[in-house]
């Protein structure tokens, strides 16, 4: 993008006076000199700004000192807060999260990082027993202002064990949040809201969002920048028919709008960004408008997020839907690991297109369907 | 164990002034009408009269030298230890007819027989210490200050409990005087402990952390996970083995190819200690603090019983022989033996001592009463606390409950 305007204006400064012409696709960006940053680049600058700005912060997992971070989202931490508040933790996981949430209940502020959320089920019962239910079972006496974070989800070609999605495990839970990013902006202003939060909180990254770059405006840059936590975001206003996702799977909707629209068919996508509290009123309203729902999620189906989501519009908008609520999620296998199956196993761009029309009942009916 | 255990005491020139000038500051509760009772003993500059005591067993160390099993004490600190693990064993006793009776649900774990770990941990330590534990935790909530009123009620689920009756008897707190509960989790406290140890030290408050924990908990993988990274980060921790003897139904030696809980630190220092005898807990506590402070974890591993079954649900007599039970009560009883050492110096008579434990019933029948006129919890405390931030209740059944936003 910047690199068009460079060539249309010559090599050097691109100044803000110095604006293209106005019929152009790139003016706005330009004049409001758009930057874009990784989500990798927004998760690392959102944790040091909060360890700046509180001194209680502290990040504490596996391989996030020295290694600068399993995948460098801690890179630069170690050396500019040093080693009372970057801690690398031996392979224990029970053992360290128990120790975060027992520094959160005397007041610290922990970030404890998973190198995957696969690995947190060795310290569920911490997430659990000891973080989200305290403050309720103490009638308030014992908070804990903790976050847990790391990638969750699908990766490629890692198998079973290590690609399962835990968004619908955690928002089960009351006493916890549950936050789940898509871009920048996201990863940012969530972290951020995040940490400091006074409750426990799930922060369920994705690694192979981790390397792509989103525009981000210069109040997403500010250190003060915070994301409201239990608030969905519309990334795309349509008529036709409302597309919930979160995380990697906004991406997937978002093309799967673009294909969409090509047909005809307005597609509306609300990036969920909180699992729990889930933002019921801005799903139910964009379904009051649109009278069509696809739930977009990587995981497994059942009991899954978009089978809530589901629920939520049943009870609050029944009236107002014109067709059956379609589901998109992960295939109910364990995931394999040949390149074809893993495919087959996680939601493609083309099964929310195929869900949106038979939404919209543009498809074959469904009695035909083998 | 020896009745008259050697003693040493300053020259015995009279100073009934002396006894007089007990400092009532050292008494949690007010014993001065037990002033003029005090037999004289010659008093160090105008202070409190010292007495030495031996423990009743040394102490063994693992990986580390064991303090003097001479433990200083005074005449104020024998009756205070007395009256106050009286009121702790009434006060389990008063709910186990409680429990008897279906004012107290669930679950409903006892304490007496443990006493001693109790009152000698509590009294060299500061409420800026803290202490977390299992459910097992009526009693450490009392040393730590917290009221029979608070505990009666909130073991029957009333609105005057300490966690306003939604915690129950597992989930006691008193987070003011560094009492973190109360868990329901074998084991998970113990991770939890070091958390809390690990924010003393990054936030320099030069206090320490008492994690207890059973024989039972004692294999639990996830202790040995957080006690490695204590050793690594020299986190100022003590683990604490209150060695009962059973878990729950299973013996100690049916649950651990090695009972030597002292030892099993490996790497980290530790202590057997006789949990039954206040004084030695009280110098084995004292000795691990300053230990911890300087060196990181250790373990203590207290000896000690319990004659109560593992909860009311448990008879206790199904995995133990009612001789063995019996047989500890009359000999290692941690109040009998203050009993004995405060009659034996003279310090009160054996009649005194009754009038105590007939005041202590009478306050914890009080409290009883008083805490049964506590309401239950109004409908909306349902909903109440589930986040410090809160937006709402998530999802009810419409129609069914009135949802407060």
């Amino acid at each position: 993008m910047l690199g068009v305007a460079r060539r249309k204006l010559g090599f050097g400064l691109l100044s803000a006076t110095r604006v293209l012409p106005a019929g152009s696709v790139l003016a706005k960006k330009f004049s409001t000199a758009a930057k874009e940053i990784t989500v990798r680049d927004a998760l690392n600058s959102a944790l040091d700004e909060e360890m700046s700005a509180d001194p209680k912060v502290f990040l504490m997992g596996e391989e996030v000192g020295e290694y600068q971070g399993a995948y460098k989202i801690s890179k630069g931490l170690l050396e500019k807060y040093g080693p009372d508040r970057v801690l690398d933790t031996p392979i224990t996981e029970a053992g360290f999260t128990g120790i975060g949430v027992g520094a959160a209940y005397y007041g610290l502020r922990p970030v404890v990082e998973f190198m995957t959320f696969n690995f947190s089920m060795q310290a569920i019962d911490h997430i659990i027993n000891s973080a989200a239910k305290s403050n309720y079972m103490s009638a308030g006496q014992i908070s804990v202002p903790i976050v847990f974070r790391g990638p969750n989800g699908a990766a490629a070609g890692v198998g079973a064990q290590h690609s399962q999605c835990y968004a619908a495990w955690y928002a089960h839970v009351p006493g916890l949040k549950v936050l789940s990013p898509y871009s920048s902006e996201d990863a940012r202003g969530l972290l951020k809201a995040a940490i400091r939060d006074p409750d426990p909180v799930v922060f369920l990254e994705n690694e192979l969002l981790y390397g792509e770059s989103f525009p981000v405006s210069a109040e997403v840059l500010d250190s003060s920048f915070c994301l409201p936590i239990g608030k969905a975001k519309i990334e795309r206003e349509g008529k036709h028919v409302t597309i919930t996702a979160f995380s990697k799977m906004v991406g997937y909707a978002l093309q799967a709008a673009e294909v969409l629209s090509k047909e005809g068919i307005s597609a509306e996508v609300i990036n969920l960004r909180s699992i729990r509290p889930l933002d019921r009123a801005t799903i139910n309203a964009s379904v009051r408008k649109t009278n069509r729902l696809v739930t977009v999620e990587e995981g497994f189906p059942q009991h899954g997020v978009g089978a809530e989501i589901c629920m939520s519009v049943m009870e609050e908008s029944f009236e107002y839907l014109d067709a059956p609520v379609e589901r998109i999620a992960g295939a109910d296998v364990p995931m394999p690991y040949a390149a074809n199956l893993e495919r087959m196993a996680v939601p493609q761009v083309d099964d929310i297109v195929r869900a949106a029309k038979r939404a919209c009942y543009r498809s074959v009916p469904m009695a035909v369907a083998a | 164990f020896p009745l008259c255990p050697r003693i040493s005491l300053p020259s015995s020139s009279m100073a009934a002034a002396a006894a007089r000038r007990v400092s009532c500051s050292l008494l949690r509760r007010d014993h001065r009408h037990l002033l003029p009772l005090l037999r004289p003993f010659a008093s160090s500059a105008g202070g409190q009269p010292q007495l030495t005591v031996e423990t009743s067993v040394p102490f063994t160390g693992h990986k580390i030298d064991p303090p003097s099993r001479s433990v200083d004490t005074n005449p104020s600190q024998l009756l205070s230890f007395f009256r106050e693990m009286s009121l702790m064993r009434r006060m389990e006793i008063a709910a186990d007819s409680l429990y008897k009776s279906k004012l107290i649900r669930g679950f409903c774990h006892l304490y007496d027989g443990q006493e001693a770990v109790a009152i000698g941990l509590e009294a060299v330590i500061t409420k800026k210490d803290a202490i977390i534990t299992a459910y097992r935790d009526h009693c450490i909530y009392l040393a730590r200050g917290g009221s029979l009123v608070e505990s009666f009620s909130e073991l029957m689920g009333r609105r005057a409990g300490c966690s306003k009756g939604k915690g129950g008897s597992m989930h006691f707190y008193k987070k003011e005087s560094g009492f973190f509960g109360g868990h329901g989790i074998v084991g998970a406290q113990v991770p939890l402990g070091c958390g809390l140890a690990f924010a003393q030290r990054y936030l320099k408050e030069g206090t320490v952390t008492f994690a207890l924990y059973g024989d039972g908990a004692a294999n639990q993988g996830q202790l040995f996970e957080a006690l490695n990274i204590s050793a690594l980060w020299d986190l100022p921790v003590i683990l604490v083995c209150e060695n009962n003897h059973y878990g729950m139904g299973t013996a100690e030696w049916r649950a651990a190819k090695s009972p030597a809980y002292y030892k099993r630190g490996d790497y980290v220092p530790g202590l057997k200690v006789d949990g039954m005898d206040v004084l030695a807990v009280k110098q084995a506590c004292k000795f691990a603090k300053e230990y911890a402070l300087q060196n990181g974890p250790i373990i203590l591993e207290m000896d000690t019983y319990r004659y109560h079954g593992h909860s009311m649900s448990d008879p206790g007599s199904t995995y133990r022989t009612r001789d063995e039970i019996t047989g500890v009560r009359q000999e290692r009883d941690p109040i009998e033996r203050v009993r004995k050492l405060i009659v034996s110096y003279e310090l009160a008579t054996a009649s005194e001592l009754k009038d105590i434990e007939k005041e202590v019933r009478k306050e914890v029948d009080e409290a009883i009463a008083q805490a049964k006129e506590s309401p239950m919890p109004g409908p909306s405390e349902l909903f109440t606390n589930v986040y410090v931030k809160g937006f709402g209740v998530e999802v009810s059944k419409p129609g069914r409950i009135s949802d407060p936003k």
